[in-house]
């Protein structure tokens, strides 16, 4: 889509991108082909100089044991986390559509936990979990269960993925109720006269109808699974215990700097980029389709 | 209309139940929170802790605000609003601008720069943090607001937000702003940017809640504690080692850090909802 009229001036236009392009080409473009060519070099140990090595810190990084169970990691957490907070989101949004009066109320109740940060979202379930003070810990320990998530890898994992499904289940809530309002009231009343139940009636019509929200979610969900929790690991598990819980994003951080190794750190960078590249492509597909319908 | 469908009796009191559930299930954590904020650091360390608020309020409160545990909780939202406010008008100036540019002029290299600007959707600070850190650090950058803020405010999703906007303004008034003599600067500032309002204030919302809520970032970028943000600092509240961590000042802390952005959303419930709907297309 253009304009057809416009204003004709040679200077002003860029003037006005010079501000933008300038922070994305030092904050952006700048950094990234950074990571691309400390990729390819091993610092020495006093870091005065650097040895080329080409795809050798690749090679290294894709035959290191704790690289791969960190994609592992990465997708049972991202997995675990997408699948909890859009079924509950679901849930709660196919009842808030059932009732006519008061879902604005409902829905005030629900989003707010969005604005609320990961890392604050982390300290909260922290609270909770803590082995030594937590209540919810504590009432374990009551009935016999000896919680302790700083030992216990599944218990660690389950935590991380609690407090990250947490916060996302607001904004699928959000996009959920909105897709069932959208889907036309005869419809759904065409198959109750047919005198098909409420279930019947919700796999066979109107979850179909719902998928190109679920689609969307599913990405939006993934991307937040991958890079945005962060906040949620570093103030639970700090990627523990033995790196049970050290998603891709966190152990970027965690070689580049806690442990100093930049070369391999930059070529976990390059991955990474290779992985929101590839997340981006399925969701403009996504946006192409919506465009088509 | 719409009685066919509704169910009626024990199935909407049976909906009513299930919502509520779920509603007192996703607010439980902050209730819990909150009672820790308001009693003592002796109630909480003999577990199970009290269930009801104490009478600690001011105190718990009044003592984080002032002291803190590394800095005061006072200057850490001071230095979260100045981020958060740097950020959202700092991405909203630079990205309606090169917007309009793109929009409303031909020139040279316009689909270049619209490439490059749209390649910066694929590169999260998260991905490419140690170069980054790098040349902010190179700049001088290090516990400095300016720091804190510009290498977040560069994002293709405020440009291409306004960009489809812009679009959809009538090219008439273009026209009749061109009739009336008017240059591009004037039309900016007495159309563009009026019709624009309802859209800047969605973004707005959206984006201080995005730099309030930063973590990575800042706790790269700020060494000193009088830097820290609110949501990062909480973090450094917590002892190393095995002493016990003052929950109470920690969880009053917690609450005050997500106090801004949530009245933010319960109070601009509108904006915020065109804002992520808006950002997500």
């Amino acid at each position: 889509m253009q304009k057809r009229v416009v204003f004709n001036n040679r200077l002003l236009p860029y003037a006005l991108l010079a501000p933008q392009i300038l922070v994305t080409a030092v904050f952006f473009f700048w950094p990234a082909g950074q990571a691309i060519y400390q990729s390819a070099f091993i610092p020495d140990p006093f870091g005065l100089k650097s040895q080329f090595v080409g795809f050798g810190n690749f090679e290294f990084l894709f035959s290191d044991p704790y690289y791969l169970a960190s994609f592992q990691t990465t997708a049972v957490f991202s997995a675990a986390v997408t699948l909890l907070s859009m079924g509950a989101a679901l849930w709660l949004a196919v009842m808030a559509d059932r009732i006519i009066k008061g879902s604005g109320a409902y829905r005030t109740l629900l989003i707010w936990p969005y604005a609320v940060a990961p890392a604050i979202a982390g300290v909260l379930w922290l609270f909770m979990f803590n082995p030594n003070v937590g209540l919810v810990a504590w009432y374990l320990n009551a009935i016999g269960y000896d919680w302790n998530h700083v030992l216990n890898d599944g218990e660690a994992m389950g935590l991380v993925v609690v407090a990250s499904a947490w916060r996302q289940i607001s904004y699928n809530f959000l996009f959920f109720l909105a897709g069932l309002q959208a889907i036309p009231r005869s419809v759904i009343e065409a198959a109750a006269i047919d005198g098909a139940s409420f279930w019947k009636r919700f796999w066979t019509i109107v979850f179909p109808l719902l998928s190109p929200t679920t689609f969307f979610l599913l990405v939006v969900n993934i991307v937040y699974a991958f890079f945005e929790t962060f906040g949620v690991i570093h103030t639970i598990t700090g990627g523990g215990p033995q790196q049970a819980t050290t998603i891709l994003v966190y152990k970027v951080y965690a070689d580049g700097f806690i442990g100093q190794d930049l070369g391999s750190s930059a070529a976990q960078s390059v991955v990474l980029l290779v992985v929101v590249g590839l997340l981006t492509v399925v969701q403009f597909r996504y946006v192409e389709r919506k465009v088509h319908y | 209309m719409s009685g066919m469908v509704e169910k009626r009796g024990i199935g909407t009191w049976l909906t009513h139940m299930s919502l509520i559930a779920g509603i007192a299930a996703i607010c439980f954590p902050i209730y819990l929170a909150f009672v820790a904020s308001t009693v003592t650091q002796q109630e909480i360390a003999r577990p199970p802790m009290p269930l009801l608020p104490g009478p600690h309020f001011l105190e718990n409160y009044g003592t984080a605000l002032s002291q803190g545990i590394n800095s005061p909780v006072w200057l850490m939202l001071m230095n979260s609003s100045v981020m958060a406010l740097g950020i959202a008008i700092g991405k909203i100036a630079i990205s309606i601008l090169s917007a309009y540019a793109i929009v409303y002029f031909r020139f040279p290299f316009r689909m270049v720069f619209f490439w490059l600007i749209f390649l910066t959707l694929m590169l999260p600070v998260e991905v490419r943090i140690v170069p980054t850190y790098e040349v902010a650090a190179g700049f001088g950058m290090l516990n400095s607001y300016s720091g804190l803020i510009l290498p977040l405010i560069a994002s293709a999703t405020a440009t291409f937000l306004f960009r489809q906007f812009f679009l959809t303004v009538p090219d008439e008034l273009i026209e009749a702003a061109r009739v009336d003599g008017a240059g591009p600067i004037r039309f900016f500032v007495d159309i563009l940017l009026p019709m624009s309002r309802t859209n800047i204030a969605a973004l707005f919302v959206i984006l201080f809640i995005y730099g309030w809520n930063q973590y990575l970032w800042p706790l790269l970028i700020t060494t000193k504690p009088e830097m820290n943000t609110i949501v990062m600092g909480i973090k450094q509240m917590f002892p190393s080692g095995d002493d016990v961590a003052e929950w109470p000042v920690i969880m009053a802390t917690a609450l005050m850090a997500m106090l801004p952005p949530v009245a933010v959303v319960v109070f601009m419930q509108g904006l915020f909802v065109k804002g992520l709907v808006d950002t997500e297309k």
